[in-house]
């Protein structure tokens, strides 16, 4: 290669430079830095045991979560969000036969109730997290998060932000078909 | 991107313990802007030197609103200045731009809390990172980890400058070489006629 063509290869390198660097931006802005990776991925569920939203209802442990694939919902009655998302639970309970536990975060007995006799139940079991600290160690960092929880107990998947139809028929379904085999 | 900003960050409580800071801040605004009207007469009858030494005043006297509340600080005022230590070096993961420390929100109290409970417990500065970091990740370090994942992150702008560098070195080498063994090329006739004008305007007596 002669020195004049090494010149003119070495100017094309600021335009190189330049499209690697966009390309990687471009990527950036495709992914949404609000959403977190979970620490829990593949990892047992903490372990913890949460009351009934009243006294007498059967509440929620990890010990729970064992036996068959299922989703954990935390949500609160004060979650603009939770209630967009409602009536997709109540469809994958009804319709899929999905087991939903859910973890109640820092809310009021009676406005739970309410939301859920408004809203419909689509909950197995539910504990009531009134300080938020069973959502701490889940890593919770907003409401509403769906846990995917596998046979064993282990968090196979986390959704940050509420459920959308296409959320559950690209990732959670077959994600639990998958484990359910 | 689209659903999460509908969805919300960590409650505005629906159990307040007190007015939140950003309320407070967000009235004294408007307290603010009203009485500025009123203001204006008291500084009118003043000289400009002491207008502004009033104001100098005024203003040394607000100090930045503080996160933490009375009620979360520790007693112990060398566990409390190490909590400090500890929360500037967490993310607020509701803001994500300011440390746990910063943050009103409630998360970030919950932390806050979480954080004074562990030294409390007898935990050192790095278990009370790693019991946080355990829960939420490198995300929540504001100072994440040097670790595979995070190395171009920490080397990358070395690398850039490294880079840069060897590039310039390069170039500079090359034009010396081009410089000393590049030949000067013989002028035509017409640049030796050029050149023979130009010097002769510079003659003495040529009038410029």
């Amino acid at each position: 290669m002669s020195a004049v063509t090494r010149h003119r290869l070495l100017l094309l390198l600021p335009l190189a430079v330049f499209l690697i660097l966009g390309g990687y931006f471009a990527l950036g802005l495709t992914r949404d830095p609000s959403k977190l990776p979970s620490m829990l991925i593949d990892k047992p569920a903490p372990t913890f045991s949460l009351p009934g939203l009243t006294e007498g209802e059967p509440g929620l442990s990890n010990a729970d979560l064992t036996g068959k694939v299922r989703l954990l919902n935390v949500f609160a009655s004060w979650c603009a969000p939770c209630r967009v998302e409602h009536p997709l639970l109540m469809r994958l309970a009804r319709e899929e036969g999905v087991t939903i536990h859910a973890i109640n975060y820092k809310d009021k007995p009676e406005a739970a109730k309410a939301f859920l006799d408004q809203m419909g139940n689509p909950f197995t079991a539910i504990g009531a997290d009134k300080d938020g600290r069973v959502a701490i160690d889940f890593g919770v960092y907003g409401v509403p998060e769906t846990y995917v929880i596998d046979k064993d107990g282990r968090v196979r998947y986390r959704h940050v932000g509420p459920l959308m139809p296409f959320d559950l028929e690209e990732k959670i379904l077959p994600m639990i078909r998958e484990l359910s085999k | 991107m689209r659903e999460w900003l509908g969805r919300l960050s960590l409650p505005s409580s629906p159990r307040k313990r007190g007015p939140s800071i950003s309320g407070v801040s967000r009235d004294m605004t408007h307290i603010g802007a009203d009485r500025a009207s009123r203001w204006v007469p008291a500084f009118a009858g003043m000289t400009v030197v002491k207008a502004v030494a009033v104001f100098t005043f005024i203003a040394v006297l607000s100090l930045p609103a503080l996160a933490v509340m009375p009620d979360e600080k520790l007693s112990d005022p060398a566990l409390e200045a190490r909590a400090r230590e500890i929360s500037k070096e967490l993310r607020c993961l509701v803001c994500q731009n300011q440390s746990i420390d910063d943050s009103n929100a409630d998360l970030a109290r919950d932390l806050r809390v979480l954080v004074r409970e562990r030294l409390v417990a007898g935990d050192s500065n790095d278990q009370v990172l790693n019991y946080v970091h355990d829960r939420y990740g490198d995300f929540v370090l504001l100072r994440p980890p040097v670790t595979g994942y995070t190395a171009l992150l920490w080397g990358g702008p070395f690398v850039l400058l490294a880079l840069a560098g060897i590039g310039t070195a390069l170039y500079m080498r090359q034009r010396r070489r081009d410089v000393e063994t590049m030949p000067a090329p013989a002028l035509t006739a017409d640049e030796e006629a050029r050149l023979a004008d130009l010097l002769n305007e510079d003659k003495p007596g040529d009038g410029r």
